[in-house]
Formats: C-alpha cells, sequence, structure tokens
C-alpha cells in the first residue's frame, strides 16, 4: 500500500519535471553556446579583420565579412613591405623566437626529467625538502629577479642575445617540469627500480631503459607546457632583449605600438594571429595534454 | 673513487637543478631583498640606507594608484572568473552533446599569449571602429563605449580581457573536480528526492573545496603578477591610470634609473605572493603526506 501511493506520485512528479527537464535543456545549450560565442568573438574579429583592406575596415562593422579573401596584410605582416630602414615585419622575430624555443624546452625537459627521477626513485635523507625548495621557484613573481639576473646575462656578456633568453627560460622552467616528472613517476611502482637494481642495473641504465620507455605522456605534457610559456612569454623577452634578438611577442608588441602616420589595423591582427598561431595549432592538435599541463602544473603548483 | 661516485650519483646529477635555483630563484631574490635597502639609483650601491625606499615607495602616488588597481582588478578577476568557471562546468557536466567542441572553445585563450590577446582586444574595444561603431552602425546613435580610453574606467577593460583569458581553466579545474566526484553520491542524492539544483549547492560544490582554493591562489597569482595584458592594452594609461605593481616595478628599473625603489616594489609583490603561496604549499603537503 505504501509502496503503492508513493510510486504513484513519483510518476506524477516525473511527468511534471519532464517539462521543466525540456526548458532547463534548452535554456542550458543557451547559455553555452551565448559564452562560447564570447570566446570565439575577438578570435573571429581578429581573423576577419586580418583579410580586409582599410577601407573595407572603415566601412564595415566588426564582424562584417570580408568582401575577398585578401591575405596582403599576412604577407606585410611576415616580410614587410620591402622599403628598408622603418619597415618592421615578423619574420626574423618569428626565428628568434624558435631558436630560443627549442634549446630550452629540450634543456629544461631535460633537468626536470633526471630531477623528478631522482626525487622519487633515489630517494634521500631530507628529499621533500629539496623538492619544497625547487617547487617555490614555480610561484616567485619574476619582478624579484628581474634586477639581478639583467646584470648577471651582462656580466656573462650574452644580455640581448638569444643565448641569454635561452639560459633564463631553461632556469625558471626547471621547477615545473620538476613538478611535473615527479608526480608522474610517483605512481610507477617502486618494485620495478628495485628488481633492476638487484638484478645490478645502475643509475643511468634504470633510468633508459625502464623509466624512459614509459614515459611518453609526461614528456608529451612538459614539452607542450614549457613551449607554450615559453613562446608566450614577454616578460622576459621585453627586459632582457631589444631590437635584432627579441623575441616574436616583443617584436609584435613594438609593431603594434609603433606609431606610424597611418594605423593599419588588418596588419596588427595578421601579425598578432602570426605570433598566435604556433601555439593555437599545439592546442588544437594536443588540447588534451595541453590541459593535463594546466591543471596538473596548477593543482600541485 | 669508482664506489663514491656510484653511491652519490644522485645527488649528483639532482646537483645542478638545486644549484642552478639556489643561485638564480633564492639567491637573486635576497639580492634583491639587500638593494630594496640601499639608496640606489642608476647603479645598484652596496651601503645599507634602512627603509628609506619602503617609505619612499608607500609616499609614491603612483605606487599607490598600482596598489588600489591590483585590488580592484584581483577583486572583480576572482569573482568573474570563478563564477564564470563554475557556472560554465556544471552546465557541462550535464551530458552535453558536443562537450569537446565547447570546452576547446572555452579554453583556447589560454594557449595564447597577453600580448595577442592584448592586442585584439584593443583593437575590439577601440571607440573609433570597434564595438562603439558596431552598435552605432546597428543604429544606437547614442551607443558610447570608450572605457579603454577613460581615465575612470579603463581597468575595467583589463578585467574584461583578463576574465576572458582566464574563465576557462577555472572551468577545466571544476570540471575535473565535478567529474573526480563518484556517481553513487549523486544517485543516493537523488533518491532521497534532491533536484538538480540542491545537488550541486548542497552537496557537489562543497565537495569541491579544495578546487576552490587552488583556483583562489592562481587567479591572485596572475593578477599580482599580471603585466603583459596591461602592456598590450594601455602601457598603464590613459595617464597612469591602469598602472599595476608589476608595470611600476620594470618602469622604476629600467626606464626610470630608481633600482632601489623598483626593488622594494618587487619585495612588496614577493611578500604578496608568498602570503597567498606558503599556506597553499603546506595545505598541498599535508594532504599529500596524509595520503
Amino acid at each position: 500500500m505504501q509502496d503503492n501511493l508513493q510510486s504513484t506520485s513519483y510518476k506524477e512528479l516525473e511527468q511534471k519535471s519532464k517539462y521543466t527537464n525540456i526548458f532547463l535543456r534548452w535554456f542550458l545549450y543557451f547559455i553555452l553556446i551565448l559564452f562560447a560565442s564570447y570566446f570565439i568573438f575577438p578570435l573571429y574579429v581578429m581573423v576577419v579583420t586580418s583579410l580586409k583592406t582599410m577601407e573595407e575596415i572603415r566601412q564595415g562593422t566588426l564582424l562584417t565579412w570580408p568582401s575577398s579573401l585578401n591575405f596582403d596584410s599576412w604577407l606585410v605582416a611576415w616580410g614587410g613591405r620591402g622599403y628598408g630602414a622603418g619597415d618592421t615585419f615578423l619574420r626574423p622575430y618569428f626565428w628568434n623566437s624558435i631558436k630560443m624555443v627549442v634549446p630550452a624546452v629540450f634543456f629544461s625537459t631535460f633537468i626536470g626529467a633526471m630531477t623528478g627521477y631522482v626525487l622519487t626513485k633515489w630517494r634521500f635523507k631530507g628529499d621533500q625538502w629539496v623538492f619544497l625548495f625547487l617547487l617555490f621557484g614555480c610561484f616567485i613573481p619574476f619582478q624579484a629577479i628581474l634586477l639581478p639576473m639583467a646584470r648577471t646575462l651582462g656580466s656573462l656578456g650574452i644580455s640581448n642575445s638569444v643565448v641569454g633568453l635561452v639560459l633564463v627560460h631553461t632556469v625558471y622552467g626547471i621547477p615545473f617540469t620538476t613538478l611535473f616528472f615527479r608526480n608522474y613517476y610517483i605512481s610507477v611502482p617502486t618494485e620495478l627500480v628495485k628488481a633492476a637494481r638487484i638484478d645490478g642495473a645502475g643509475f643511468f641504465k634504470i633510468f633508459f631503459k625502464i623509466l624512459l620507455p614509459i614515459s611518453a605522456p609526461i614528456i608529451v605534457v612538459t614539452v607542450i607546457w614549457q613551449f607554450t610559456q615559453i613562446w608566450n612569454d614577454f616578460l622576459f623577452g621585453s627586459t632582457f632583449s631589444f631590437g635584432e634578438a627579441a623575441p616574436i611577442q616583443v617584436a609584435l608588441n613594438n609593431m603594434v605600438l609603433s606609431s606610424t602616420s597611418v594605423k593599419e589595423y588588418n596588419v596588427d591582427m595578421a601579425s598578432a594571429i602570426i605570433a598566435g598561431i604556433p601555439t593555437l595549432i599545439v592546442y588544437v592538435l594536443a588540447g588534451k595534454y595541453f590541459i593535463r599541463g594546466l591543471t596538473s602544473g596548477a593543482v600541485k603548483g | 673513487m669508482f664506489k663514491w661516485l656510484e653511491k652519490n650519483l644522485p645527488k649528483i646529477v639532482m646537483a645542478p637543478a638545486v644549484g642552478l635555483i639556489g643561485w638564480f630563484v633564492y639567491g637573486f631574490v635576497l639580492w634583491t631583498l639587500y638593494i630594496s635597502f640601499t639608496n640606489s639609483k642608476i647603479l645598484p650601491k652596496y651601503e645599507l640606507w634602512g627603509f628609506g625606499q619602503y617609505e619612499k615607495l608607500w609616499a609614491s602616488r603612483k605606487w599607490l594608484i598600482s596598489v588600489d588597481n591590483l585590488l580592484v582588478f584581483t577583486a572583480l578577476f576572482l569573482i568573474f572568473c570563478i563564477v564564470i568557471g563554475i557556472i560554465l562546468a556544471i552546465f557541462l557536466d550535464q551530458k552535453i552533446r558536443a562537450e569537446g567542441v565547447l570546452r576547446t572553445i572555452y579554453l583556447y585563450p589560454m594557449a595564447l599569449s597577453f600580448i595577442v590577446t592584448g592586442t585584439a582586444w584593443k583593437w575590439i574595444l577601440n571607440p573609433t571602429l570597434g564595438i562603439q561603431k558596431m552598435f552605432i552602425d546597428w543604429g544606437f546613435e547614442n551607443f558610447t563605449f570608450d572605457w579603454l580610453v577613460n581615465r575612470e574606467m579603463a581597468i575595467y577593460t583589463i578585467v574584461i580581457a583578463g576574465v576572458w583569458q582566464s574563465a576557462g581553466f577555472v572551468m577545466a579545474l571544476f570540471l575535473a573536480g565535478l567529474r573526480s566526484v563518484e556517481d553513487e553520491i549523486v544517485k543516493a542524492a537523488k533518491i532521497d528526492g534532491a533536484g538538480l539544483f540542491t545537488v550541486y549547492w548542497k552537496i557537489l560544490l562543497p565537495m569541491m573545496r579544495p578546487v576552490f582554493f587552488t583556483s583562489f591562489v592562481i587567479l591572485v597569482h596572475i593578477s599580482i603578477k599580471s603585466y603583459d595584458l596591461i602592456v598590450a592594452l594601455t602601457q598603464g594609461g590613459p595617464g597612469i591610470s591602469t598602472t599595476m605593481p608589476a608595470l611600476f616595478m620594470t618602469q622604476a628599473a629600467f626606464h626610470k634609473s630608481q633600482v632601489g625603489l623598483s626593488a622594494a616594489s618587487a619585495m612588496m609583490m614577493f611578500m604578496a605572493v608568498a602570503a597567498v603561496i606558503i599556506p597553499y604549499l603546506y595545505s598541498e603537503l599535508r594532504r599529500e603526506n596524509a595520503r
């Protein structure tokens, strides 16, 4: 009896909630799509603007579609107009960034893998403190090291050079890469390492034969994280380099700020896209790993 | 000799990392701390001068405006990022079609630099050809949106761009948090007659306390360090109305030859970050040890 009564009222409730559910569903999608348009809006505006002529920009609005696909501003942003002095364009700075990113990512990832390996598989007294010591480096506001860093680069003779930026990015990447590898290796069973040690395998052999082969996911996460951070850096780039040694973000900012007679917004937008496209491509292709780096790097560091 | 090497190999491998961080992080911070107690101008001087730079700093109108801006920015940035992040995470958690696509859209700004997005926002927000013109062309003839060049309002344009860049990140954190809750808990609550709203408000969100904490720490950290976005969007202007501590520091150090003053401002930033990070690291480590 009691059971029966409960089940009917439950059914009624379900019927009633069906309509509210449909309404809620629509509301849900409406809000989600609304936010999606807010997020996509600037990218859309960037792309459309870069394809318009200045004439079209003045006549239309932010949202108007370009009358034809006109890649001229992209060519100007990349290679300039070819009139010599005062002609700023991104190509050389794009290569500066590549020359800076590749070694810095390599070194910081390698050092991070090694320290992560030691901290989890060759534990020693006080290793927790060493980890904390390194971890704190993730958080310092870089303003607190800018002045001495500028002097150090100067006395090493590598200020205003790509080499200097490689050093800076390698050093300040180590806390993050260590964090990633340490958190990954900690879940690898230590028995595996112990067994190998009993079999007589040494420090490096264990690393290259046992850990490295299973490290592909964390290497991808680390490389993507470091690549994005270093490519997008502006503070170090703008403080420690100028002129010809500048990385792309600095060059982009200079280009946009340079007050030539007429502001060419289409070229500005094309430049911004060029500066953003490498990280955007990586994000679209390997978003899963990017998010993993973001959340694990964040949750723990 | 060989034995010793073998025994200490792990520590030898650790040495470069520890040495580099010891020198370039701890050594450099200590150096900056020392310089903040000297009367250094163009070049660092090493005689101690006491708290003079700190007195000068807190008497400086520009620094006070920086701190004020930082507080306003941080408060709004936190509120909007967390509210939008939670709404998106909860909505995406409802077995949505095309969830992957939406997630990708919400998070892509995190892959771009503040210089790139700042350039885009500057163009969108500029009064002559941007949003204002769009609305006027659509027939709203009296529409004005000149925040970017308005002293009172310019700081809010930085909030708009900052929230746009980071809200998706909070969404990702909360979505991961919500997904890690066992289904049984939600099912049990529903059997007890709890509606969806109650389930989230009374059960799931309170369980997300660590995620709130993490988001809070990361967002405060981002906002104290914010530099690129301001450079790209306003350069601290109009006037000095959108200047912030990070901008103050670099300007004092590299444009105005006030090395001591800039060191003092850097140390203030350092202490602000430490005040947020040290409790966080402490609780994280305790949680890890408890496991």
